[in-house]
């Protein structure tokens, strides 16, 4: 089992965790919104696509990239805007009551 | 600066990005805090995007500046559909990540031929089955979603046996592959094999299970992208991928729960079927009914009142002549809240996004279990669009199909009100108890011209 595996297992554990915790205590109000952000957040596989797009190897893989380039950041670029149109739309009462 | 400086600063550009990324996800525990959320997760997604194009690996810009446009002309209409279409916009948006998480695997496979390690090729080739069959099983739900394909469950006999062996067969591939990485004609057909599980997993499930559904596949796609992490050792993507992959499965976990569900159940057991013959059996019994005006006197005389709404509402497009019934109760004195079930909508949390864009402030939407507590001391509990989220028989009927669901307490106020258009039988065609009792009013109509006539009766300025 290569080394790497092993530490990218760690990294992976230990996130999950830290996932499980913090997206815990996301309110319920918000779990809409919280998908589309996640979803923004996981766009950025689009790292990965610009190199396999970018470092001009083969015909076939700049193809591959350059989709997988087109649909991540499509997903980067709605996600943020629309969780932020979602968000900016939770409003308190204007006026509490006594 | 050296190339080994620059790929650390890469590294680190990362590393900040990811920090943001968890910052941004607790930003999310609070609507006040929410916004600072997006505007940190934007600044560590664009870090990462300049130092990737900054670094040394990227030696050929043209297709890659024209596909990041090509993908903000996508992108940017995506982010800008109307609240009613998020959830389908959501099926997409997974469908695309899956895409792309499938594809860069697929051309990394095709970069390291013929050198494959056979753990490269198993890490690659299980990527790969989960990104295509996310995509398409992702395609299949938006198609529903959007009503392009039907929303009830597609079944034929034998059919979880078919969708085993497909995924089998996927399995079988893919264990080849890793034998022999170098038989590059397996892996198209691992693909499409995969591509063809997706489909035919979400083919046979309702609407009804659809927040269910959304969320496993966001869960799916956030494990491709981790699992492309792992093929090309890149930590930011397992950390993203395992932040959106534990957010969607805690996602799916209050969704079953909420519909006293098990995972199995929702993927294999095409709900709403067997239910049908159990609604058709019922007599029919006398319902108490009331007019616009009578509605509004009882309203009017209360003064504590909770709103439940469901996915009926929205269809209806009523949430904005909610919004006028909620201003002309307030501005009466009524004590106006709403008690929205986690399934209410067709995607976690879609009721409040529809009710915070009618103008509703969040601090009326109130969750399932704040709100039971309240309904003892309510004196009207107005029903709208919702049906199984309200019935009783969850409560107290141990053969009804949905026995055990948690439900809000809508029989426990003192008078129901429930607007629907006729007493047919909802969603999964199960009859509600609710209807027949002394305390509820059957309140027949379109909810919105319902509502519009409510208001008017109040004096606000609803016309119907």
């Amino acid at each position: 089992m290569p080394a790497d595996f092993i530490s990218n297992l760690y990294v992976f554990v230990l996130a999950a965790f830290v996932g499980f915790e913090v997206i815990r205590r996301v309110s319920p109000l918000l779990h809409t919104p919280l998908m589309s952000l996640t979803n923004a957040l996981d766009a950025i596989v689009v790292v990965a696509a610009i190199i396999i797009a970018g470092r001009h190897e083969t015909a076939l893989s700049t193809v591959l990239g350059v989709v997988a380039v087109a649909a991540s950041f499509s997903n980067m670029v709605g996600g943020f805007l629309i969780t932020d149109r979602m968000l900016r739309m939770f409003k308190l009462s204007k006026t509490k009551k006594p | 600066m050296s190339p080994d400086a620059a790929q650390n600063l890469i590294h680190l550009t990362y590393l900040v990005a990811v920090a943001l990324f968890i910052l941004a996800l607790k930003w999310l525990s609070s609507p006040a805090t929410a916004r600072h959320g997006v505007l940190g997760g934007e600044i560590g997604a664009a870090l990462a995007v300049v130092a990737t194009l900054a670094g040394a690996e990227v030696i050929e810009y043209k297709w890659v500046v024209a596909a990041l446009v090509a993908g903000a002309v996508v992108g940017v209409p995506l982010g800008l559909v109307p609240m009613t279409a998020v959830p389908q916009r959501t099926a997409l948006s997974h469908a695309f990540g899956a895409l792309a998480a499938a594809l860069v695997g697929s051309a990394e496979y095709y970069a390291r031929l013929p050198n494959v390690s056979r753990f490269g090729m198993a890490e690659i080739a299980l990527e790969v089955i989960i990104g295509s069959l996310t995509l398409t099983g992702s395609m299949i739900a938006a198609g529903k979603l959007q009503e392009i394909l039907p929303q009830r469950p597609i079944t034929f006999r034998g059919q979880n046996l078919v969708s085993l062996s497909v995924l089998g067969a996927a399995v079988a591939i893919a264990v080849a592959l890793v034998v022999h990485p170098e038989n590059t004609q397996l892996f198209p057909v691992m693909v499409a094999v995969a591509l063809l599980f997706g489909a035919l997993l979400v083919t046979p499930i309702g609407g009804a299970d659809m927040p269910t559904v959304i969320s496993l596949l966001n869960s799916y796609a956030g494990l491709s992208a981790a699992l492309l992490g792992f093929v090309l050792n890149s930590k930011v993507l397992v950390v993203a991928g395992a932040l959106d992959g534990s957010s969607g499965f805690i996602l799916s976990v209050i969704m079953c729960r909420a519909m006293n569900r098990s995972f199995t159940n929702v993927m294999f057991g095409a709900f709403g079927q067997v239910e049908a013959t159990a609604a058709a059996a019922e007599e029919k019994r006398p319902v108490r009914s009331a007019t616009p005006e009578e509605a509004a006197a009882i309203l009017a005389s209360a003064s504590k009142v909770i709103i439940v709404p469901g996915y009926g509402m929205a269809v209806a497009q009523a949430q904005h002549k909610v919004r006028e019934l909620y201003d002309a109760m307030t501005k009466r004195g009524v004590d106006v809240k709403f008690g929205i079930h986690p399934v209410a909508g067709r995607m976690p949390g879609h009721m409040n996004v529809l009710l915070a864009e009618a103008d509703i402030p969040y601090d009326k939407l109130l969750d399932m279990e704040t709100v039971n507590g309240e309904f003892p001391e309510t004196d009207v509990a107005l029903v709208i669009g919702a049906n199984d989220v309200t019935n009783p028989a969850a409560r107290l009927d141990r053969s009804s199909p949905i026995y055990g669901m948690p439900i809000l307490d809508v029989d426990k106020a003192r008078t129901a009100m429930v607007i629907k258009r006729s007493l047919n039988p909802g969603f999964a065609g199960i009859d509600n108890p609710l209807y027949y009792l002394d305390k509820t009013l059957m309140l027949f109509g379109d909810a919105k011209a319902f509502v519009a006539g409510i208001v008017h009766e109040l004096g606000g300025h609803g016309h119907p």
